[in-house]
């Protein structure tokens, strides 16, 4: 899968919360050719402080050729970011890594997301729904609160799809973790998870996956400096605690077996 | 009248480059992860991720930070090997134009000198990078670097063992790089590159642990240009063969300004993470800067400012 390195224009910007920002890029070549779960590097402006790019799951693309993604706010690189505006330009690397592996079949989709880790959720449950109906999936989404999470549970509620919701105010939806309303899902069997979202939110789903032999893959989030397997910086332990993987090229989404969780 | 081309040229002993620009070990990968964004053939020289006899995973993570105009790394010389490198990696770099030169690490000098054995038999390897400068990991490594007598000792066993140019890569973590440059050039070292990373660290002030799980790291990137330069600056005073400049180069100002100190070539590092093409970009960057100032040929660059 060929990585190409362009300066896409913003052809539109979503103030979504307090800290979290969609960023519509149009980027064709990159449309094209990605898959779910993978993402894109982007460079936090021109000057060399800060220095290395960011890296963002791809959170959707259109049919008009352009990508979306999801950009919260936590440091000075995605603060320079968020605030781009409409008609300016991001120095963009991608696609990369290897997305989630989803095919046509009758097991029960379980789409399991925390936080930001929600963004690549919304591509895949497009591509699923596309070869699963919409009975067959539902999206578990946690947030903090409300305001995080609202407009992305409307993203997903209007393609049809069972959102179930968790905050940890109770601002919305159930108070409590996502990984609560999973444990809830009992009489499922079979069941197929794509996760991503905090370590801990991870670890726990992973946990309860193994516990019911359901199929888990999650998607890893690491420090990058590259994302083309050249810096080595995205080590993660594999399962049999012998070398690593790479987040980058191995990754982002592993299979939940492969990798270990300590 | 037409424009004459500058002459980009320059050698590393008995190893004439196209043109002064290469791409610095650990930054590039095995060349073919970047074969989709870089044309490769116009490189000046491909330095491949440091080879060991056997593979090496590497320290656990975080192995990387940031840092103002910088990155610290720990990645502790993960590499394939060499016999996965000759087997998987070697056949598409001999499918590109440019010159192929290998670092190789070991943890004796008969590590190094089994390894310079070993290349020595294969073709494509234009030359080989000693890499005795890193600071990441316990033994071998930077301990040669940082002793003239231990340097002197493992370049004369490669020089022995390999029949073409032998470059050896040096640490800034050192009082005096000239020492051992000398001591290498003493030793028949075709030329030398430098510098490596500078040590370095970083702490989390909210876990309040370091940053790397090494605890130290390498200093890359712009931030340590300055260092670099003067470095290059007096090993180029301190001995006659070649000099490669590296360290922090993003930019075609920052190559030129290497050149100028007295460097015969230079290698891109970090930059290759941010912006893939970097190393092309200044390759025409200095045919333009040489144009300009109507300039044959790069060598004329080389060392100008020394004579101010």
């Amino acid at each position: 899968m060929p990585v190409c390195q362009q300066k896409a224009e913003i052809v539109r910007t979503e103030k979504l919360s307090t800290d979290i920002y969609r960023f519509t890029l149009q980027a064709p070549d990159m449309a094209s050719v990605a898959s779910p779960g993978q993402f894109i590097m982007v460079r936090a402006g021109e000057g060399l402080d800060p220095l290395l790019r960011r890296p963002f799951s791809i959170h959707q693309v259109t049919g008009d050729g352009s990508v979306r993604i999801l950009i919260k706010v936590i440091g000075k690189g995605t603060q320079a970011l968020a605030g781009l505006q409409t008609g300016e330009r991001m120095d963009v690397l991608g696609p990369m890594g290897r997305g989630f592996t989803y095919s046509s079949d009758q097991s029960p989709h379980f789409l399991v997301g925390g936080g930001i880790g929600i963004a690549p959720l919304l591509f895949l449950a497009e591509r699923l729904l596309k070869k699963n109906g919409p009975d067959a999936i539902k999206v578990l989404l946690g947030a903090r609160n409300a305001d995080e999470i609202a407009i992305l549970v409307e993203d997903f509620a209007s393609m049809g799809l069972e959102v179930l919701v968790t905050t940890e105010d109770g601002s919305l939806g159930n108070k409590g973790l996502v990984t609560d309303i999973l444990s809830d899902l009992q009489d499922e069997s079979a069941a197929r998870v794509y996760a991503c979202g905090p370590h801990p939110m991870l670890k726990a789903v992973v946990s309860l996956c193994r516990g019911r032999n359901w199929d888990c893959q999650v998607s890893l989030e690491t420090l990058m400096a590259c994302g083309l397997a050249a810096c080595l910086g995205c080590a993660v332990l594999r399962a049999d605690m012998n070398g690593y993987v790479h987040a980058c090229k191995d990754g982002p989404v592993f299979n939940a077996d492969n990798v270990a969780w300590l | 009248m037409a424009l004459k081309q500058p002459d980009m040229r320059t050698a590393l002993g008995s190893l004439q480059l196209a043109n002064p620009v290469m791409t610095a070990s650990g930054t590039f990968g095995y060349g073919e992860e970047y074969g989709s964004l870089v044309d490769l053939h116009r490189l000046g020289a491909i330095i491949v991720k440091g080879i060991s006899l056997l593979p090496r995973q590497g320290n656990p993570p975080p192995r990387i930070a940031e840092t103002a105009c910088g990155m610290l790394n720990a990645i502790g010389l993960e590499n394939v090997g060499l016999e996965n490198f000759l087997a998987e990696k070697l056949p598409y770099l001999q499918g590109i134009r440019a010159h192929l030169i290998v670092n190789i690490l070991g943890d004796t000098v008969e590590d190094y000198g089994e390894l310079a054995t070993r290349l020595d038999g294969v073709e494509k390897v234009a030359a080989v990078e000693v890499n005795i400068s890193c600071p990441n990991v316990k033994q071998g490594g930077v301990a040669f670097g940082t002793d003239p007598d231990m340097a002197y000792e493992v370049t004369k066993e490669v020089r022995q063992q390999f029949s073409r140019p032998v470059i050896v890569k040096l640490s800034p973590n050192v009082t005096d790089i000239g020492e051992i440059a000398s001591a290498v050039e003493s030793a028949g070292a075709a030329a030398v590159s430098l510098i490596n990373t500078v040590l370095g660290m970083a702490i989390d002030i909210q876990s309040c642990r370091p940053k790397l799980a090494n605890v130290f790291g390498g200093l890359s990137g712009p931030a340590i240009k300055p260092i670099a330069l003067r470095m290059v600056w007096q090993v180029a005073e301190s001995v006659s063969i070649p000099v490669i400049g590296i360290g922090g180069i993003t930019t075609t100002e920052d190559a030129i300004e290497f050149l100028l100190a007295g460097a015969s070539a230079i290698q891109v590092g970090t930059a290759n993470f941010i912006n893939p093409q970097a190393a092309e970009e200044i390759i025409r960057g200095i045919e333009k800067y040489l144009t300009e100032y109507s300039l044959d040929s790069v060598q004329d660059l080389i060392g100008r400012a020394r004579h101010f």
